[in-house]
């Protein structure tokens, strides 16, 4: 696997070191996810929408192919169905195992989904408390060793610890998927060096997922390397989801072509960008 | 026969099936995204109608919502 990190320039204990440009020859940068082609690298969640129209609307702005949903009791009097949406738009749900505490209960979370969508794909998420709804480390590898083997695509919820997300891929997840911040909280990539070397460490998809507040965190988290970014509550819960989106949109592709294109690296002092010769004496 | 279905103590007849609890919960088996447990065990669709239910089962009949 090509090295991430060019590391010719700068002394291996620099504390940033620009990632190497990438050939992108693929229009649009297609790439590869639990054996399947996809397109767009953002992912969205359909949690936190005010209503299935808004949902709608931001779905398609945000040009996402996959989009994740949960599931809960039946409740007769709920009106309409996230699943039609899903479908007349042509996206893929992936389900995930949110409410889960313990390995046992997202095991069976998961099978029960695997049943009711017909597709073994599931985002694994086992959260330790209610208030910060952080990944249990514990619990999460247990129940993502339990469900690879039993022949599920797992996209595992993880914090951004780069020892366990090295587990979770020796595991056989299909990507690893560390926390920028807490679930909903807006409050962007906290520790933007563990996401970069968890990066270059991983021989499988990365994928930002949770803490995205705005644009910026989205670019951000392909800057450092990410394949992808999945978000539900900056753009459900922002002011106006369908321009959220769309913006979104914008940032993840944005990201990843200047991560492409070879960044300049960062300098204490000026580096001059025109040429000292020819400069006219004019005292 | 009573069984406790989403929760809640329900009364459905003797001999009835996972596929009756579907219904009973609000469901139908129709409808796609739709899911069964038994005694925290999933039933596969193709045996719902088969899988019948005894007095005091846990049923849980879930369905895809927003959220993730």
């Amino acid at each position: 696997m090509p090295s991430r990190a060019d590391s010719s320039k700068t002394a291996e204990s620099d504390l940033e070191v620009p990632l190497a440009p990438r050939d992108d020859s693929q229009r649009e940068g297609s790439w590869t996810l639990g054996g399947r082609e996809w397109r767009s690298r953002l992912i969205v969640g359909t949690g936190g929408f005010r209503s299935l129209e808004q949902m709608e609307r931001s779905l398609e702005a945000s040009g996402t192919e996959i989009v994740t949903v949960a599931l809960r009791r039946v409740d007769p009097g709920a009106q309409g169905s996230v699943v039609d949406v899903i479908e007349r738009l042509g996206l893929f749900a992936l389900p995930n195992t949110a409410g889960c505490y313990t390995a046992r209960d997202a095991v069976r979370t998961a099978q029960l989904a695997r049943e009711a969508f017909g597709t073994d794909w599931v985002k694994l998420e086992v959260i330790g408390d209610d208030r910060t709804l952080l990944p249990d480390a514990v619990e999460l590898l247990s129940a993502a060793e339990t469900l690879v083997a039993d022949g599920f695509t797992v996209l595992p919820y993880t914090s951004d610890d780069p020892i366990l997300a090295r587990r979770l891929e020796e595991a056989g997840c299909a990507a690893v998927m560390p926390l920028g911040s807490p679930i909903g909280s807006g409050a962007g990539i906290r520790n933007p060096y563990n996401v970069r070397i968890i990066v270059e460490q991983a021989s499988v998809p990365v994928i930002l997922d949770a803490g995205i507040g705005t644009a910026s965190d989205a670019a951000l988290a392909m800057e450092l390397g990410c394949d992808g970014v999945l978000l539900a509550s900056a753009v459900s819960r922002a002011a106006n989801p369908e321009l959220m989106a769309g913006a979104m949109r914008s940032a993840v592709e944005a990201g990843y072509a200047a991560r492409s294109a070879g960044r300049i690296p960062r300098r204490l002092h000026a580096q001059a960008s025109t040429p000292d010769e020819g400069l006219p004496e004019l005292d | 026969m009573n069984v406790i279905l989403n929760g809640e103590s329900r009364e459905l007849t003797d001999g009835a099936t996972a596929e009756d609890a579907v219904a009973a919960a609000g469901a139908s088996d129709a409808e796609r995204g739709v899911a069964v447990a038994v005694e925290g065990e999933v039933v596969p669709r193709s045996e719902w109608a088969e899988r019948v239910l005894s007095e005091g089962e846990t049923v849980e009949v879930v369905h895809a919502v927003q959220g993730g």
